[in-house]
């Protein structure tokens, strides 16, 4: 909020020194440059979405993770197929937070995993029959609306076949098949997986179905995952907005509406690392124009909501946005003015995916807490520098092996009205494509950090002392071991919703209770200092 | 409904899986090596197999569960591994410093072709391995076998890299741990030692993945078999192997080795497999079972047979592991329950023949099936077609038990919804007290949510 405290941070430069002191002389040298201390006045290069370096203790996972994980995952009117030994299918089965509403006789095949569970006879002759087999099988069980298949390492090694499996099961069986090769040791995290999945919707997904739905707005909702049921809070809002949200991606999301998704008027992007492609391919062929929104943090939300409305240029929905910031403010600021007190000047760290632990700083602010160090994942340097580094960033080898689609203008769909409007809006100072990246909006002197790995983390908790450290499941217990409360921003410890105004609220209680409970104070018990008592018990015999 | 779409009809399938009862053995290798002190468990692939392993495991312990990856690219993968491997070694020696890396392979690097072994060899020539420090490995193609492969594997893996005869056998039994949580590896140790038995005990996961809360952090936690007790292990004078299809590579390995003979006996859980058990290891201990292990039985046969009415007649589904549930098959007919559905990914034909030899006299309806597409799915539609009164498994059974309102025992891996699991052990006689207390609670629960009001119990 407004009254921010200015708080100086200390230039961490020392222990970023004491960090790299310990790696290998090579290691040190690739780490320094992920290692950043920020200054948002200057043009600062943050090395990212580069490999990780092995054996260093990583967060990171794998393209199949990012493709079937992330982007696929949450839509439930499709059957996804693993391709590969059984473990890749396993480990995505569920796990991640997605939540999605089918009613009550919806298609719905998240609760289910299917996999190809490869032998290894089938890696020694080869898969493909077995694929064709088992989406034959699907089919013949599930009847589904599509099936898509999930190549994972080993497929792409012994070379099957997969898009060819999936174009002939398409002419069989008359429903979309289509496959993605998103084999785990493509690109260098699961932002590889992001950008194949989106590539993929693109070409045999979208535009499918050209039927424009009702309401006078329409518009996709990108890279917001609904989980822990974000997505349904921001759906109330778009209900109330008179909105018609055609398609999210991917949060409580089927294809079919992926199908219909190029009939907007306009693309809204939250998370940008995982879902920018779908935006900017969509406003190559079909002229819609994309903006960044974020909906994380109370503040955030209404900037958001206010600048949809301003796109529209329609005042009954000007209107209608002010009445919901108005009323759910006035409950936001009610939490605030309690938690905050206990909050204030708290320092919290977070380390995770491509744009959470930009947008959760939001929060933090909010509650008057200062972001000490923070880091992405799988982000690029768009992510933390904005996109006006986009032309600069170079394209290594790990990258260029992911196929960048060339997009042509769709002639009979495209819209040229769309266009038309953004050059109007542009001219009156609204902006499009305007992500600016983490760190423009971090202190001086706060540490960006990219891939974080294990002994860093490890380093900058005993530099830091924070009151709270946020990332994902891997590093959750780690952290709570030292006696610091961690808060999953992936899954969010199986609470939230955390998006919009009622999720912030829910976010402010949860730091609030993580912070000030009185267990982290019970640890120590209360005989350690004090030998007597302990030299005492030493003697009694059990 | 969450599994909606399951229907009742079955039709065969030969390529589909549908909600495995198994997952692969890179975990299983993870999960064992956390059982050796001073260890960190290596992930020889893409990074994504690593952090799904660790994800698991977390979720299932609730603890930290640190391992390396070797983050092949596509490059490694058409290269092969090696550079990442000896990379790995090198960092993971300097940074983390463990006394010991325990490598394991993934379906990546096996597909390639990865030669551990001499990639391994060849960090030791490079002085890659600090003096006294160790790096061991198996090879866990995730396309053969299940999870508890991999463990087999790694377990078998330790054992061949360190155990060491001296020609000079000790008073001493080495127990070979089957998968199975730290409360009940904890378990195991206390009735070696109330017995009066020296034992060794390999993998050992208790004070490794439930470690106390004390405000600071420790990559290596005190639990796990020490180096100095694995290499002990070939100077025993017997290995008691608890769990075939985890153990018994390892147990022969070790005779091979060291020429320590060995018996395999079940995973003790339930009366008789903890029976054999500790008859077992008094015979190979060379002691005599103390009345406190008597009285221990006789408290779980008491309350069985005091709450017999409750148990008697009712009909279980059960998916996992086949070490487990063997065993827990036995436990159940000696309540006089009736297993009906099993289901288990984890192939051997050993498994149909055990479960044929327990269950075709006393529930000659019982249906089993392991191995390739032996999966949850199938196990569902059985129930579909008739129903059963209560569901024992992992995690993943809590869509059944909702869908078809059945109770639920949470057992095997991973549990990710509960705790418990890795402080309450299920194995000897105390766990086994433990889970029929914990059918009780179930069935008595359900009973009196369920009942007509005019037959509510008050007492039970
Ligand atoms: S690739 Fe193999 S080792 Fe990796 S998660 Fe999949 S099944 Fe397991
Ligand atoms: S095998 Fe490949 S696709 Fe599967 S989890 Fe591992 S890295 Fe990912």
């Amino acid at each position: 909020m407004s009254d921010k405290k200015k708080i100086e941070l200390p230039d961490p430069s020392d222990i970023k020194e004491d960090i790299l002191a310990k790696y290998p002389k090579k290691v040190a040298k690739k780490r320094a440059k992920s290692m950043v201390i920020n200054d948002p006045e200057m043009d600062q290069e943050q090395q990212s979405n580069v490999r990780t370096i092995p054996g260093i203790i990583t967060q990171r996972g794998c393209c199949y993770a990012g493709c079937k994980g992330v982007v696929l995952g949450p839509t439930r009117d499709i059957v996804n197929l693993t391709h590969g030994p059984i473990g890749c299918g396993f480990y995505s089965w569920l796990t991640r937070r997605n939540q999605t509403d089918p009613g009550p006789d919806g298609e719905n095949y998240m609760t289910y995993c299917f996999s190809t569970d490869m032998q290894d006879s089938n890696i020694v002759f080869g898969g493909e029959k077995k694929l064709a087999d088992a989406i034959r099988e699907a089919y013949e069980i599930f009847k589904p609306h599509a099936i898509s298949i999930f190549s994972t390492c080993p497929i792409g090694l012994i070379g099957d076949d997969i898009h060819t499996v999936a174009r002939q099961m398409k002419q069989e069986l008359g429903i979309n098949v289509f496959g993605f090769s998103c084999e785990g040791y493509k690109g260098v995290s699961q932002s590889a997986g992001h950008h194949i999945a989106n590539n993929r919707i693109f070409t045999d997904v979208v535009g499918l179905d050209d039927v424009v739905r009702p309401g006078k707005f329409r518009v996709n909702l990108l890279g917001e995952y609904n989980i822990g049921g974000d997505a349904f809070i921001l759906e109330k809002y778009f209900e109330q907005m008179d909105i018609n949200l055609v398609s999210t991606y991917s949060g409580n999301s089927t294809v079919r509406d992926f199908e219909n998704s190029h009939t907007v008027d306009l693309n809204m992007v939250m998370c940008h690392r995982s879902i920018n492609y779908i935006a900017e391919m969509m406003e190559k062929k079909y002229g819609i124009p994309w903006i960044k929104v974020n909906f994380i943090g109370a503040e955030a939300t209404a900037k958001s909501l206010r600048k949809i409305a301003e796109y529209f240029e329609d005042d009954q929905l000007k209107s209608k946005v002010e009445k919901i910031i108005k009323s759910e403010m006035k409950e936001v600021k009610i939490v605030i003015d309690q938690v905050k007190p206990r909050l204030e000047g708290k320092v919290a760290m977070m380390y995770v995916g491509g744009s959470r632990a930009h947008h959760y700083q939001e929060l933090f602010n909010e509650m008057g807490m200062v972001t000490v160090s923070a880091g992405y994942e799988f982000a690029h340097r768009d992510d933390y520098e904005g996109r006006k580094v986009l032309d600069s960033i170079k394209i290594d080898a790990d990258s260029r092996n992911i196929e960048e689609l060339t997009v042509v203008k769709d002639e009979t769909k495209f819209r040229p009205e769309l266009p038309e409007k953004k050059a109007s809006l542009l001219e009156k100072g609204y902006r499009f494509e305007d992500y600016e990246g983490m760190m423009p909006d971090m202190k001086k002197n706060s540490l960006v950090v990219d891939d974080i790995s294990h002994w860093e983390s490890e380093k900058l908790i005993e530099y830091y002392k924070p009151d709270i450290f946020c990332a994902g499941i891997k590093e959750k217990y780690v952290i709570q071991k030292y006696g610091i409360p961690m808060k999953q921003l992936h899954s969010y410890d199986y609470g939230g919703p955390y998006a919009g105004f009622k999720g912030a609220i829910n976010f402010y209680k949860e730091i609030d209770r993580m912070i000030n409970t009185n267990v982290w104070k019970l640890i120590a018990p209360p005989w350690k200092n004090q030998p007597e008592i302990v030299a005492k018990m030493a003697d009694v015999e059990y | 409904m969450l599994l909606r779409h399951t229907p009742k009809e079955i039709k065969e399938r030969k390529a589909l899986t549908v909600n495995p009862a198994k997952t692969c053995q890179p975990i299983g290798a993870m999960y064992a090596a956390l059982g050796i002190h001073g260890c960190l468990p290596h992930s020889h692939g893409s990074q994504g197999c690593c952090s799904y392993h660790r994800s698991t495991l977390t979720r299932h312990y609730k603890e930290p569960v640190m391992a390396g990856t070797s983050s092949f690219t596509e490059g490694s993968s058409v290269f092969g591994g090696q550079a990442n491997l000896l990379a790995s070694i090198q960092n993971i020696f300097t940074i983390y410093e463990p006394e010991i890396i325990a490598v394991h392979s993934t379906c990546l690097s096996e597909t390639i072709g990865d030669d551990l072994k001499q990639i391994i060899e060849k960090a030791r020539e490079d002085g890659k391995i600090p003096l006294g420090r160790h790096v061991i490995h198996c090879n866990t193609p995730s396309y053969v076998g299940s999870h508890i492969t991999g463990y087999a594997n790694m377990v078998k893996g330790a054992i061949d890299y360190f155990a060491e005869s001296t020609g000079k056998k000790a008073d001493r039994v080495n127990l070979i741990s089957g998968w199975v949580e730290p409360s009940d590896m904890r378990e195991i140790k206390r009735i070696a030692s109330l017995m009066g038995a020296n034992s060794i005990l390999l993998p050992d996961t208790s004070d490794v993945v439930d470690s106390p809360q004390t405000g600071s952090f420790n990559m290596y936690p005190k639990g796990g078999t020490t180096i100095a007790d694995m290499v002990a292990s070939g100077d025993s004078k017997a290995t008691l192997a608890c769990g075939e299809w985890a153990t018994k590579d390892a147990a022969i390995k070790l005779e091979n080795k060291c020429k320590v003979p060995f018996e395999i006996t079940d995973i003790p859980i339930g009366i008789q497999a903890t029976d054999r058990f500790v008859t077992k290891l008094s015979k190979q201990a060379e002691v005599t079972i103390p009345e406190s292990i008597n009285n221990e039985r006789g408290r779980l046969l008491d309350v069985i047979t005091d709450m017999h009415q409750y148990l008697h007649g009712k009909r279980v589904a059960l998916w996992g592991d086949p070490d487990q549930i063997i065993p827990m098959v036995e436990f159940l007919l000696d309540l006089d329950m009736k297993p009906v559905y099993i289901v288990s990914g984890t192939p051997g034909k050993r498994m149909a023949n055990r479960l044929e030899e327990l269950l075709s006299e006393k529930v000659p309806e019982a249906k089993y099936k392991n191995g390739e597409l032996a999966d949850m799915f199938l196990l569902h539609q059985w129930i579909k077609n008739e129903p059963v009164d209560l569901l024992i498994g992992n995690t993943y059974g809590k869509y059944i038990s909702r869908d078809e309102q059945i109770p639920f025992l949470r057992m095997g891996f991973p549990i990710v919804d509960r705790i418990g699991h890795s402080y309450f052990p299920t194995v000897g006689y105390m766990g086994g007290l433990r889970i029929v207390e914990k059918i009780l609670g179930l069935l008595m629960d359900k009973q009196d949510a369920e009942c007509p009001e005019t037959s509510f119990e008050l007492v039970m």
